[in-house]
């Protein structure tokens, strides 16, 4: 930490900055698995966010009791427990959402997001950080998976949530709902924000340059 | 004493070059595609000729966004674009809509050259990426096959799915379509005759029909020595040779040796697609060892895989082995041991 910060600005860096999917890469697999259509990536998103606030706010409460020797295990028993909450509630109220999703709700356990986010942040900070954190995190991840979700159904189906966009005679691109299309749709924003991040960096420089210059032209 | 002076040219080495060029390389190798494309144009009438330009419009436009530009001019200048896009066109079905076959550009160049880092960067042949990306995105569009109908009269008729509205469906009403030798071959077991078969007058896509022409356009670029002779040979004897042995195992249901050779994509592959600089091997050993692995898997695929072709899948799956095979046929240094 360069400075203190606010907690907005703490939650805000989860969304675009620090983004877990396009900036750290992380959580790959749910992102390439069950985003093949906006409902799906909606339901993942929402349950990741559920899970990683949920155990966030519990390790940073219980931060100071979790021995430094079993701590990751402890994580997990923490996210195993509100994964199963969510696992249970989803199959309750819908049991379609839950089938589609299938294995990979109780895999959200192991997505290396919410591990990552305990063992980095939600350890070693005070609940008010560690909550507005998991927000942030788990906001860009839903960000993330809605933007692969999205794009992949528009081009796939020619829909979104299921409402039809081009009427009954859009062709479907078949390959957008298979895993290629995942793999291809992540690709291309990955590269795009790549992009835009070194085209950031690179205006930040000629910045500088510039202000060294007017400073040398005044010596 | 009225001796002028000796003129000498101050000139700094290579005193010598060589004519060959990426510019030349690239314009013998559409020379020679000529003879089969006007074939296809002539089999299919205008619809075929309008498809190749939708393609090369795709692929020419990507290159001029994504290049640099003080390296614009130059990249386009080279013809890279445009034989892709003209490559990736003679494997469309003649009767693909021309949004379908402007993507296919799109995709060819985007995904299969400039990500990569433009011309000699790319790991895969940039039009069999256009191609495999269409054949997964528009299987149906992708498979349905026209009759060749020949001559002048029918020139100007269109198919009536050429003009389909980007992003819509094709429709229903066009009922013209027929099977390929090797669809033929493989749901029903149908030989087609081989005069048929070589000069191209059966349905598929609309530059791989005419084997002998591909074949002359391949005698051309042979004699002006841009043509790595190896791997089409290695292609031809390994499919060839396999083929024999399960012809000879079980004829009612392998087909024969002119068949393979001269059906689908297999000239237009072996000769203009392994053999692209760039994604095949350098040395010659790898180039007998490529050429033999995309053989056996052309048979392979159209044999025992689902689907009636595999020259692109072939083709994709040696150039992702070309690096490997680069690395382990490297000459012995002179004077070396190992």
């Amino acid at each position: 930490m360069k400075q203190p910060t606010s907690s907005y600005q703490e939650m805000m860096k989860g969304i675009w900055r620090d983004n877990p999917v396009f900036v750290q890469v992380l959580g790959m697999c749910p992102m390439l698995a069950v985003t093949n259509s906006a409902v799906n990536a909606l339901a993942m998103g929402l349950a990741t966010l559920f899970v990683l606030v949920g155990s966030s706010f519990l390790v940073s409460i219980m931060r100071l009791w979790i021995p430094k020797q079993v701590r990751i295990s402890s994580y997990i028993i923490i996210i195993a427990t509100f994964v199963t909450i969510i696992d249970y509630s989803l199959l309750a109220v819908f049991p379609k959402i839950h089938k589609e999703l299938g294995a990979f709700i109780p895999l959200i356990t192991a997505n290396c997001l919410i591990l990552g986010r305990q063992e980095a942040f939600a350890s070693r900070t005070t609940v008010r950080f560690a909550v507005m954190d998991a927000l942030g995190m788990s906001g860009g991840f839903l960000f993330a998976l809605m933007a692969l979700g999205s794009v992949r159904e528009i081009l796939g189906e020619g829909a979104l949530f299921g409402v039809s966009l081009f009427g009954p005679n859009f062709e479907p691109w078949v390959i957008m709902i298979l895993p290629p299309g995942g793999f291809l749709t992540l690709g291309l924003i990955l590269l795009f924000f790549n992009w835009v991040t070194e085209k950031r960096r690179q205006a930040q420089i000629n910045y500088r340059l510039s202000l060294n210059s007017i400073e040398e032209s005044r010596v | 004493m009225n001796r002028s002076e000796p003129e000498l040219l101050l000139q700094s080495a290579p005193l010598l070059r060589e004519g060959l060029t990426i510019p030349t390389a690239m314009r013998d190798v559409i020379i020679a595609l000529l003879p089969a494309l006007l074939a296809g144009f002539w089999y299919f009438g205008i619809s075929a000729l309008l498809v190749v330009i939708a393609s090369i419009l795709g692929c020419v436009m990507t290159e001029w966004i994504f290049t640099d530009k003080q390296k614009r001019m130059i990249a386009l200048s080279d013809g890279s674009a445009i034989l892709t896009g003209l490559l990736l066109g003679m494997t469309l079905p003649p009767a693909l809509p021309l949004w379908m076959a402007w993507i296919g550009g799109v995709v060819a160049i985007g995904l299969g050259k400039v990500i990569w880092g433009g011309l000699g960067g790319n790991l895969f042949n940039p039009a069999i990426v256009g191609r495999a990306f269409l054949l997964g995105t528009f299987p149906i569009a992708m498979t349905t096959w026209n009759l060749a109908k020949g001559g002048t009269d029918n020139f100007f008729n269109l198919y009536p799915s050429t003009f389909t509205a980007p992003f819509m469906q094709v429709a229903p009403t066009d009922a013209m379509s027929a099977a390929t030798p090797l669809g033929l071959m493989k749901f029903e077991q149908v030989d087609t005759e081989i005069f048929s078969l070589m000069f191209g007058n059966t349905s598929g896509s609309l530059g791989e029909t005419s084997g002998i022409l591909l074949m002359v356009g391949g005698l051309y670029l042979l004699l002006r020595r841009a043509l790595e002779w190896r791997i089409p040979l290695a292609i031809f004897i390994s499919a060839g040779l396999f083929t024999l042995m399960l012809h000879t195992i079980d004829p009612a249901r392998f087909p024969d040796i002119h068949f393979t050779l001269f059906s689908g994509g297999m000239m237009l592959g072996a000769i203009y697609m392994a053999t692209d600089p760039v994604t095949s091997p350098l040395t010659t050993k790898g180039a007998w060892i490529f050429g033999s692995g995309v053989g056996v898997l052309i048979v392979l695929i159209r044999n025992f895989g689902g689907l009636p072709e595999g020259v692109l899948y072939a083709i994709l799956f040696m150039n992702a082995a070309t690096p490997l095979i680069n690395r382990y046929t490297q000459p012995k240094v002179f004077g070396r041991r190992g």
